[in-house]
């Protein structure tokens, strides 16, 4: 699990263009929304593209992402229940 | 009175502020690499900067470096702060990067955060969000920089619904970019760091040329 | 004074401002699902048909060497010149032309093999409008995304306050394409049955294409199609988020404000921007309410059409001419029960009312928002 999370972090950094942010400065635990890293809704929407791209999953109601995204610990967590690698 | 007070031009990995050499990258530095490094000289933390296409941050930085040592955004009324963009090429390069994302049916990842910038007045949204400018906005698109159209449009919405303006070119291209940006006030400014030229064609496309 | 004057529409609903007009008072949708030829998908959008199109174009000009919206730009502006006589060839006559993506289909693959690739630029499309019809200016070009059809009818109406020229014809247009179905596809934007402005219900959008052409001019004998002309209109951006429309609806609001509405009871109808997204309608009926308007009645007439980009901001204004004189409130199809926090009052059936003038008002990405406020001379 921490292992994904670290790789998550990474992923999410480059996929969300997060220049300023280092991966140690990433709570796996802290809400990725709201005052956290400052995302925003489009970031909401490419955080579905990644889980697409690098992990196969397909989430076809947005509004799930609400709980999936809630921190990368859920995040993580809904990989390794759904996810094909 | 419609004055220009001040006004920035980046081309060749160089800028210059009312004429004066400011910042430049090595020659052969690509776009993003000067994009960085000139975001880096100006010491400011921006986020949103890094999530910009390129055309953005172009727009962005020229209009950072425009307003250096001046009062314009705490001087104006910024619900009457217009915003008039032009360029030639709208939006081609990020258009392509989302073209080419749906191109491939096997590869198919079109990305809202790309998809977003395949409109060209994002650039003036951006600029509008980092400093809170919610008057006129306009953006066209000719086929080179246009002076006559830039100067006469931005007199009508200064006539019309605006006392203050940032107006210029912001182009990204295959092989070139360049953005110029200039600001424009109908009062009389008494800040000592600015100059003053009238908004005409002639003077536009003076300083425009002058770098 | 500035009249808003002849016109066409080219949509899924006829090549005419008639039959568009007349469509939808038929509750015709251009909304329908539809198949396309790049996806097996089934999209809910508006299409203009190809076997009508090329049967007009290839009346006046070779197909092979016109793009598509190039080939409907030319017959709407066509139909335009036609009806009110404007010389192209005059100093004091512009076109200005609106347009999110001008030719988008250019950037596909194989595409157009007689055509030139530069005509993605949209100077260049433009200039093709120019060649053909002999405009002796540079059309100017905008593209501020979804406000540009009702912005560029705003600076005709600046350019000819200040005497520059007497007639601006104002050419609206977008096509359907892979490229923005697949765009507002990833912004999970998109509505799989034909959309339901301000409705509980709501999802989303439907996309439509269409081509729509008005003159705007100060020649009075000109203004006899609707002895209507433009009595203000301004744009304004929320400063908020580059694709979120403002929460408080701050930017439409500030239009809104400014539009210098005298008599409020004077006003039939607000042509909003309704393109039945949840944020977006929410944000309309606040900006609405905060502008003391709650008691004018509002349509959007995306569920009819969709969203047809560039093309809305004319189209809309000139289905609203209609209504203005025809004295006629056009129902706001696909509305069923209020599903908005601001207080407005969507019209649910087609209504005859006597009125003087409307507002017209659009919103788009980037933070943009119009608004202009049209009346009888």
């Amino acid at each position: 699990m921490d292992a994904l999370i670290e790789k998550l972090k990474g992923q999410i950094i480059e996929q969300l263009n997060l220049a300023e942010v280092k991966p140690e400065e990433i709570n796996p635990d802290s809400p990725l929304f709201g005052d956290g890293l400052g995302l925003d809704s489009i970031d909401a929407l490419e955080l579905i593209v990644l889980l697409e791209k690098h992990y196969g999953i397909k989430i076809e109601d947005p509004k799930d992402g609400k709980t999936i995204f809630q921190s990368l610990r859920t995040m993580a967590e809904y990989i390794k229940a759904n996810g094909k690698s | 009175m419609n004055n220009i007070i001040s006004y920035a031009h980046i081309k060749n990995n160089s800028v210059s502020i009312n004429g004066t050499p400011v910042f430049s990258s090595e020659k052969n530095a690509t776009l993003p690499e000067f994009l960085s490094e000139a975001y880096k000289s100006m010491e400011i933390s921006y986020p949103k900067f890094h999530k910009m296409d390129l055309q953005c941050k172009l727009g962005f930085l020229c209009t950072e470096f425009a307003l250096q040592n001046t009062a314009f955004i705490s001087e104006n009324d910024l619900t009457k702060t217009a915003i008039v963009i032009s360029n030639s090429a709208s939006s081609l390069q990020t258009d392509k990067l989302h073209q080419h994302s749906i191109d491939d049916k096997t590869n198919y990842f079109p990305s809202p955060a790309v998809f977003v910038y395949t409109l060209p007045n994002i650039s003036i949204g951006e600029l509008a969000i980092r400093h809170k400018v919610t008057g006129e906005n306009a953006f066209f698109v000719s086929k080179k920089f246009d002076a006559h159209l830039l100067v006469n449009y931005t007199e009508l919405v200064l006539h019309d619904n605006a006392s203050s303006a940032i107006c210029g070119w912001v182009e990204v291209d295959d092989t070139a970019y360049e953005a110029f940006i200039f600001l424009v006030e109908t009062k009389n400014n008494t800040n000592k760091n600015t100059i003053f030229k009238p908004l005409n064609q002639l003077v536009v496309t003076q300083i425009y040329n002058q770098t | 004074m500035v009249f808003a004057s002849y016109n066409n529409i080219i949509s899924g609903l006829g090549f005419s401002t008639d039959e568009n007009y007349n469509a939808i008072l038929n509750s015709e949708l251009a909304v329908k699902k539809t198949i396309l030829p790049f996806s097996i998908e089934t999209f809910c959008v508006a299409k203009i048909d190809e076997t009508l199109l090329k049967n007009r174009f290839s009346s006046i000009e070779n197909t092979d060497y016109y793009t598509k919206l190039e080939q409907l730009s030319i017959l709407s502006i066509q139909d335009v010149m036609a009806q009110s006589g404007v010389n192209p060839a005059d100093e004091k006559t512009l076109l200005i032309y609106s347009t999110t993506k001008g030719n988008i289909d250019l950037l596909e693959k194989n595409n157009f093999s007689a055509i030139d690739k530069n005509r993605i630029y949209l100077w260049s499309f433009a200039n093709v409008l120019q060649q053909h019809f002999n405009f002796k200016h540079t059309p100017v070009v905008l593209s501020n995304a979804c406000i540009s059809g009702l912005l560029a009818i705003i600076i005709a109406k600046r350019y000819i306050e200040s005497g520059a020229y007497n007639n601006v014809i104002v050419c609206g247009g977008d096509i359907l394409s892979e490229f923005t179905l697949s765009g507002f596809k990833s912004f999970n934007a998109l509505s799989n049955e034909p959309s339901k402005p301000f409705d509980t219900n709501r999802v989303g959008i439907n996309l439509g294409e269409a081509v729509s052409t008005i003159l705007i001019t100060n020649n009075k004998e000109l203004a006899k199609p609707y002895e209507a002309q433009i009595i203000s209109g301004f744009s304004a951006n929320d400063a908020n988020h580059i694709s979120g429309p403002s929460r408080t609806g701050d930017g439409l609001f500030q239009c809104l404000n400014q539009l210098n509405v005298t008599n409020k009871t004077d006003i039939g109808f607000i042509s909003a921007h309704g393109t039945a997204t949840p944020f977006n309608d929410e944000m309309e009926s606040i900006a609405i309410e905060r502008a003391e308007l709650s008691g004018v009645p509002v349509n959007s007439l995306k569920g009819y059409y969709g969203h047809t980009l560039g093309a809305a901001g004319v189209l809309e204004t000139i289905l609203s001419l209609e209504s203005l004189k025809n004295q006629t409130l056009i129902k706001s199809e696909g509305f069923e029960s209020l599903g908005v926090s601001g207080k407005i009052s969507v019209i649910d059936s087609f209504e005859k009312k006597s009125f003087q003038s409307f507002i017209k008002t659009a919103s788009g990405f980037g933070g943009c928002n119009a608004a202009a406020l049209f009346s009888k001379i």
